[in-house]
């Protein structure tokens, strides 16, 4: 399987090889798919205020958010690398994004600061790692306490509340009844799966991840590559951090650290592979859906907000043994 | 003291960027003035230096492992919580110490066996472990601290031997006790040998796993005593008081020069990691420089430092 991703990279496979591919995939989405009408099913059944378009919309919003801080990690994880620093990335550049709307300035100039602010962020971490050789997850943690630190200092401990009508749409606004951040995580999707799947360098990222001594052998430019996807998983917790600030209308310096283990879990539990090279978004899109599903049932069964850390560990902790044991299973089919 | 480290190896190796940096640190820390050389401050050094010290021992045997701990902080947090509700309940301080050391002693076995058992990666496992050790303090407290501890803990937190504080007492007892386990004894070898290359010691008859579980389990242990200093200093316990005390922990490891890779490094570099950490925290303190920006710092200061290693490895294997 490994070995398809680095040869599709240069050369034509042979269709079979594909249909084979394709197959073992779509098997996996669907048993996602089962697990989130299941979910579904049992908290239907549990809580009457389960279906109520309010509460689904909210299901909705809570997984395009999800998705959105998990893209980027997606393709860091399908690359063989890690970034802890996500959700403080996404904290630092939603309490500048904050600052700017509220000194008076055009929302827009606060989503340009975020996304700017959130890219350079990940661009540091790709150079640290690619040009330091440092482990990435050494690298993207020091970066978590740094954006921390710095949004601690930014905020002095303050909240910046209520932003212009206008820029809140970008989280609560609806368009033909569907909120406008589900449309967000949908144009994504179709942008990042074109991206993986249909173009060189997205084609590459996976080879690299699946074997990077044979990606580099192969001419492929690993450093370059890996440091493009930092920096992309840094423009995504930008992107999030404008959605989540518009949705719950407030900055505050810890906003962002509760999302860093559900967003883990999300990718993980999407079937994206620690070790590299296996993965899709589509599957991220499935997680983020899931672990939407296990916080949005914690609300409604009234299960006090203080398990939500012990609750999301335990379901993380289960997403890494799912993906050992089929790394194991996929090994042994070949 | 350390003889039988003073191999060939330990002899050739250059001494990491910390010590000049860490010199230079101390120094600019007492040049800036501010109290920083007054008697009262240098005891009060000691003191903050306690708790880091002690959590920074173990994480150097599991990094030299090739692993890591991000749980460290919650369960040393989750371990306080413990420790001083059973002394609000009315036990006694070794009742409470050996249900910290219980708790301790069961989060290092989880993260051990599920690194080593199951080969998953030390840092993912460690993140779930912070999860639920944090959840399990919220839980626990239902977010609240806990107090009405009565004298004792915090009386033997002030305590004295021979005019030296009983904190850092224990904590450099903790330094001693891993100074011969990694030095001279069987398991220390075998955390060289994990580090370096794990499948020659399973191919070499020996039984990986249990002394990989055993180098977590330590560290749990460890954190069981550190909550002892951690309740005491406060004479109450928080859910969250040590989130993020692994990341000083951590950065004073890699600051002494222990490397994630080849299983090298040496027990006095993070000794010399965790002092430069605690000086320039103090500076920063008595400078009026917020907590925030002094964690900023030390990540900046990890960057220079690997970055001063690094080049002058390159230098050494390709001498100009």
């Amino acid at each position: 399987m490994t070995s398809s991703h680095a040869a599709a990279a240069r050369a034509r496979v042979p269709l079979a090889h594909w249909r084979h591919h394709f197959a073992s995939e779509n098997a996996a989405l669907a048993l996602r798919v089962a697990l989130i009408l299941l979910m579904a099913l049992l908290l239907a059944l549990s809580s009457d205020a389960f279906l109520s378009t309010a509460n689904v919309l909210n299901v909705l919003r809570q997984a395009s958010l999800m998705f959105l801080l998990a893209t980027g990690l997606t393709l860091v994880i399908l690359c063989g690398g890690f970034d802890l620093s996500v959700a403080a990335n996404l904290t630092l550049s939603a309490c500048l994004a904050a600052g700017v709307i509220k000194s008076g300035a055009s929302p827009w100039l606060g989503v340009a600061t975020a996304l700017a602010c959130s890219t350079l962020a990940g661009a540091l971490n790709g150079l640290a790692i690619t040009l330091l050789r440092l482990p990435a997850f050494l690298a993207t943690y020091a970066m978590l306490w740094i954006l921390q630190g710095l949004a601690f200092h930014y905020m002095g401990g303050q909240e910046i509340y209520g932003f212009p009508p206008a820029f809140r749409a970008l989280g609560t606004g609806f368009l033909l009844g569907v909120p406008v951040p589900v449309y967000l995580m949908a144009a994504v999707l179709v942008a990042g799966t074109l991206f993986t799947r249909s173009t060189n360098v997205g084609q590459e990222i996976y080879a690299i991840g699946a074997n990077p001594e044979a990606a580099r052998l192969s001419g492929i430019p690993v450093r370059r590559r890996q440091l493009l996807v930092y920096a992309l998983s840094g423009l995504m917790s930008g992107l999030a951090a404008v959605v989540y600030l518009a949705r719950v209308n407030a900055a505050d310096s810890g906003m962002g650290e509760p999302l860093l283990l559900p967003v883990i879990a999300a990718v993980l539990i999407g079937g994206t592979s620690l070790f590299g090279g296996v993965g899709s978004l589509l599957g991220t899109v499935l997680g983020a859906i899931i672990l939407a599903l296990v916080i949005n049932g914690m609300n409604l069964l009234d299960i006090k907000a203080q398990w939500q850390p012990l609750i999301v560990g335990v379901v993380l902790l289960a997403a890494v043994l799912v993906d050992v044991v089929g790394r194991g299973h996929r090994e042994r089919i070949g | 003291m350390n003889a039988p480290a003073r191999s060939v190896t330990y002899r050739t190796r250059p001494l990491p960027a910390i010590v000049p940096i860490g010199l230079f640190v101390v120094v600019g820390a007492v040049l800036a003035g501010h109290g920083f050389a007054s008697e009262r401050n240098i005891a009060n050094l000691g003191l903050q230096a306690s708790i880091l010290l002690m959590l920074a021992m173990p994480m150097t045997l599991i990094i030299m492992s090739e692993g890591l701990d991000l749980s460290a902080g919650a369960v040393l947090s989750l371990c306080s919580v413990v420790m001083a509700m059973m002394l609000a309940g009315g036990h006694g301080l070794v009742a409470a110490l050996a249900a910290s050391l219980g708790v301790g002693l069961a989060f290092g076995l989880a993260n051990g066996g599920l690194v080593s058992l199951l080969g998953l990666p030390p840092f993912v496992v460690t993140l779930g472990t912070l999860g639920i050790a944090q959840g399990a303090a919220l839980v626990l407290t239902e977010g609240n601290a806990v107090s009405g501890l009565g004298p004792g803990i915090s009386a033997l937190y002030a305590d004295h031997i021979a005019g030296i504080p009983l904190p850092v007492i224990i904590a450099l007892a903790t330094w001693l006790v891993t100074h011969v386990l990694l030095y001279h004894t069987r398991f220390g070898a075998y955390v060289f040998a994990i580090g370096g290359n794990r499948d020659a010691l399973v191919l070499a008859g020996v039984r990986a796993s249990a002394w990989h579980i055993a180098i977590y389990a330590y560290g749990g242990l460890v954190s069981g005593v550190a909550a002892l200093l951690l309740t005491g200093r406060m004479n109450a316990a928080h859910p969250t008081v040590a989130i993020g005390m692994e990341f000083d922990a951590i950065a004073a490891v890699v600051l002494g020069g222990t490397s994630f890779e080849r299983g090298d490094g040496r027990l006095l570099g993070t000794v010399l990691g965790v002092a430069t950490i605690t000086v320039l925290r103090n500076a920063l303190d008595l400078l009026g420089i917020e907590s925030s920006l002094q964690v900023v710092s030390i990540g900046v200061l990890i960057l220079v430092v690997i970055m001063i290693d690094s080049a002058r490895r390159t230098w050494r294997v390709h001498p100009a």
